[in-house]
């Protein structure tokens, strides 16, 4: 339609509909749901842990917890350097954010590398009972997370050579900064989960 | 481009639309039009309706006598799981969405969804899952056949040991209809807090936008449990892992944990939509506001919260202690606290008032009786003695699809009815909706109602053979089913008819409040557009003579002249 008659006269001011900052909106409400499946995976981890007959397959004593937990530090810490990067952003400081961004990019692929040696001298494996399985899944299933948020930070920092980029906001950065987060809490509760509760 | 602030009309949701309004060939394009796709959705889901429907009808035509005849034993199991996922899966829970699509936008006055591509890639991962499910009929050694719910150890065996199996392709597909419908999830939750008219308050949002918003909550809370057991099920049907095999030190029980968890709710993410389209048709065709507005709004998400903490009612004879069976006991029956301020609130409507009993109305009403009838069923089934008694029976059976298709079923066609004309432009035919609501309402009683008596007498569910002293129910029950069949013949007749011939519709055929019937009908790619009215009143104003929105005149001015 839209051929509106001219004698129609509007008798009052037109509405608009706010349009900014839906994405974040949706973001956020992805992320929740998305908690929701790491949620049921703790909480199945938590059920079969305590009530299975034999947790630890054969010959297998434990985790080593020395080496993961660097790997804990250098993701947590990364999250803040992430939280530097947006604030050179908000300050219009283009090659900082470059920079900043680009070391937390490092510190997660540190975290993936630590995370393949670790999987590489384990002497257990996916099929080695519920503890092979439950261990490899929620590292797994969280490495891809990471991975994830590593290719999207990559994207971001693509985008910031784009001239005008972030010139009318940083909606893009401020949700993988907010997806970086939120995999890093993830990674403590499942550390706590899998390493410290042994 | 300039660093000044964006004008809004550049970002406002976008896409011309190709060759539109008449262009059928948009219907089969990757349009972002949430009218186009709402209607995609709901033909799809028909479709399969169908499908789903002659797969019941094989299941009803083998338990016409007692013994396994007409259809193998082993393939009586792949028919009836394939039954209940078809119908869930590709049938409700496509065709709420369709609803969604059409009425949410429409309803609050946005001019598309939040996200529209992303609600078109949702879309179109419902004809990519049904090629899947569809195609684990071609599977070596047949679909599914762990009935709906898949249990392992059931669900994990694999004894031609092929990687791909027809329940490596049930999970799959279960898989990909979970990422569509969070994908539409989050659009539809994102639309409604964001995209509402101006002075529309969420007292002032009709009680569809409730019920939906309501429902998607259920969808994000409680879909990614299911798609995380069904990941732990996929890796121990295919990877060698023990998560649910008790040789291996896992848990079975586990995996119902998971599944209950979203697929109790999920049932409420299906009635509740069809609560809001009562909640929408009852004033209209009873031309009252409806009683206890804000009640029944807030008792939808009372629904979402006690939905959530329900789910182990499902496993009374699951080895489940007996705390945790009183515990779970409590909370279903709470559910029925909110569900009966809904009820209480239909009737309260329905009360005195001017009824007209076209055929959205008698969809609604028989769906109402319906609903109150499965609602009692389903307080016996939530007492531990009683549900223990009759567990896997019949009985089970018929409480279900008293809810599913007696309410649910029996909404929808309501809904499809009284909003064809506003997104068709067409009216339909009221002398063969008549005779589909007759033949509906009178076959899905023969079907089901007889069934509760097999259950109660002790009849087992999902077994192609049973006791020949169950013979009479079944054959009633048969009957009905394929009447219903017969029912969907003026069905599509009037549809399809109506759609390339009917009588062209006014804006306005039913007299009803609410800003999609200001709008022309079919209303154009972006609804209001620029010009989206300003709302005044809360919905529902039925004979109470004030306008719903600032300058109202304008806007019926407008719809009757396009």
């Amino acid at each position: 339609m839209t051929s509106v008659n001219p004698d129609l006269q509007l008798h009052h001011t037109p509405g608009h509909v706010k349009h900014d900052g839906h994405n974040m909106t949706g973001f956020v409400i992805f992320l929740c749901s998305e908690s929701v499946i790491f949620l049921a995976f703790f909480a199945g981890y938590a059920l079969l842990k305590l009530t299975a007959p034999q947790w630890l397959p054969d010959g297998v004593e434990g985790l080593e917890v020395r080496m993961p937990l660097i790997n804990t530090v250098v993701l947590v810490s990364s999250s803040f350097v992430a939280y530097f990067a947006e604030r050179y952003l908000h300050h219009r400081n283009l090659w900082g954010f470059r920079a900043v961004w680009l070391l937390t990019m490092a510190m997660g692929s540190y975290f993936v590398y630590g995370q393949y040696l670790e999987w590489s001298e384990l002497t257990f494996s996916l099929s080695s009972g519920v503890f092979g399985g439950m261990f490899y899944l929620l590292t797994g299933f969280h490495g891809l997370h990471v991975i994830t948020g590593i290719l999207l930070m990559g994207l971001m920092l693509a985008r910031s050579f784009r001239p005008g980029n972030y010139d009318k906001g940083e909606m893009g950065v401020a949700s993988v900064s907010l997806f970086w987060h939120f995999v890093d809490v993830i990674w403590i509760i499942l550390f706590l989960l899998i390493y410290v509760w042994q | 481009m300039s660093t000044t602030n964006y004008d809004p009309r550049i970002l406002k949701a976008p896409h011309p639309v190709p060759g539109a309004p008449d262009n059928w060939k948009r219907f089969f394009s990757f349009n972002t039009d949430a009218k186009v796709i709402g209607i995609q959705y709901i033909a799809t889901s028909l479709f399969f309706l169908l499908v789903g429907g002659l797969l019941a009808m094989i299941v009803r035509g083998e338990l016409i006598t007692p013994p396994a005849d007409l259809v193998d034993p082993s393939v009586y199991n792949g028919l009836y799981t394939m039954h209940g996922t078809v119908m869930l899966f590709l049938f409700l829970f496509p065709i709420l969405n369709g609803f969604n699509n059409l009425l949410i936008p429409t309803m609050i006055g946005a001019p598309d969804m939040a996200f529209p591509k992303l609600n078109a890639a949702a879309f179109w991962l419902v004809p990519v899952f049904a090629v899947v499910l569809m195609g684990s009929f071609f599977a070596p050694g047949g679909p599914a056949s762990s009935g709906w719910w898949s249990y392992p150890p059931m669900s994990i065996q694999n004894p031609l040991g092929h990687f791909i199996n027809g329940q490596f392709l049930w999970i799959l597909a279960v898989a990909l209809s979970g990422i569509s419908s969070i994908m539409g999830a989050v659009n539809f939750v994102t639309t409604i807090i964001r995209m509402r008219a101006p002075g529309m308050g969420f007292f002032k949002m009709p009680i569809f936008v409730w019920t939906a918003w309501a429902a998607q909550t259920i969808q994000l809370v409680g879909l990614p449990a299911l798609t995380g057991g069904a990941v732990m099920l996929l890796f121990d049907l295919s990877f060698g892992t023990t998560f649910f095999r008790p040789e291996g030190g896992g848990d079975p029980v586990l995996f119902q944990h998971f599944f209950w968890f979203y697929s109790h709710p999920a049932v409420y993410v299906l009635v509740l939509p069809v609560f809001g389209i009562f909640s929408e048709l009852f004033p209209v065709y009873a031309r009252k506001p409806l009683f206890g507005y804000r009640f029944v709004a807030i008792a939808s998400f009372g629904i979402t919260f006690l939905s959530l903490i329900v789910w182990v009612h499902h496993m009374f004879y699951s080895g489940t202690p007996m705390w945790m069976r009183n515990l779970f006991m409590a909370t279903t029956m709470l559910i029925a606290v909110p569900t009966g301020v809904k009820v209480f609130a239909w009737l309260g409507t329905l009360w005195k008032g001017n009824l007209r009993l076209n055929t959205p109305m008698l969809f609604c009403l028989g769906g109402l009786f319906n609903f109150i009838f499965a609602g009692i069923t389903g307080v016996m089934l939530a007492t531990v003695p009683i549900d223990v008694h009759v567990g896997n029976t019949y009985f089970v059976v018929a409480h279900f699809h008293y809810v599913i298709f007696n309410t649910i079923g029996f909404g929808v066609f309501a809904g499809i009815y009284h909003w064809f004309p506003k997104f068709t432009g067409r009216m339909y035919y009221e002398g063969l909706g008549k005779v589909h609501f007759a033949l509906t309402f009178i076959g899905a009683t023969l079907n089901w109602l007889p069934l509760h008596w097999a259950g109660l007498l002790g009849m087992p569910r999902r077994v192609a053979s049973y006791d020949p002293e169950f013979a009479i129910w079944n054959v009633i029950a048969s009957i009905g089913a394929f009447m219903l069949g017969v029912a969907s013949i003026p069905f599509i007749l009037n549809m399809v008819s109506s759609w390339a011939r009917g009588p062209k519709a006014p804006p306005n055929p039913w007299r009803a409040i609410g800003l999609e019937w200001l709008l022309p009908s079919p209303p154009p790619a972006e609804n209001f557009e620029d010009d989206i009215p300003t709302v005044i009143s809360e919905p529902y104003g039925y004979g109470l003579g004030h306008p719903l929105v600032e300058d109202e005149e304008f806007y019926v001015r407008r719809s009757l002249e396009a």
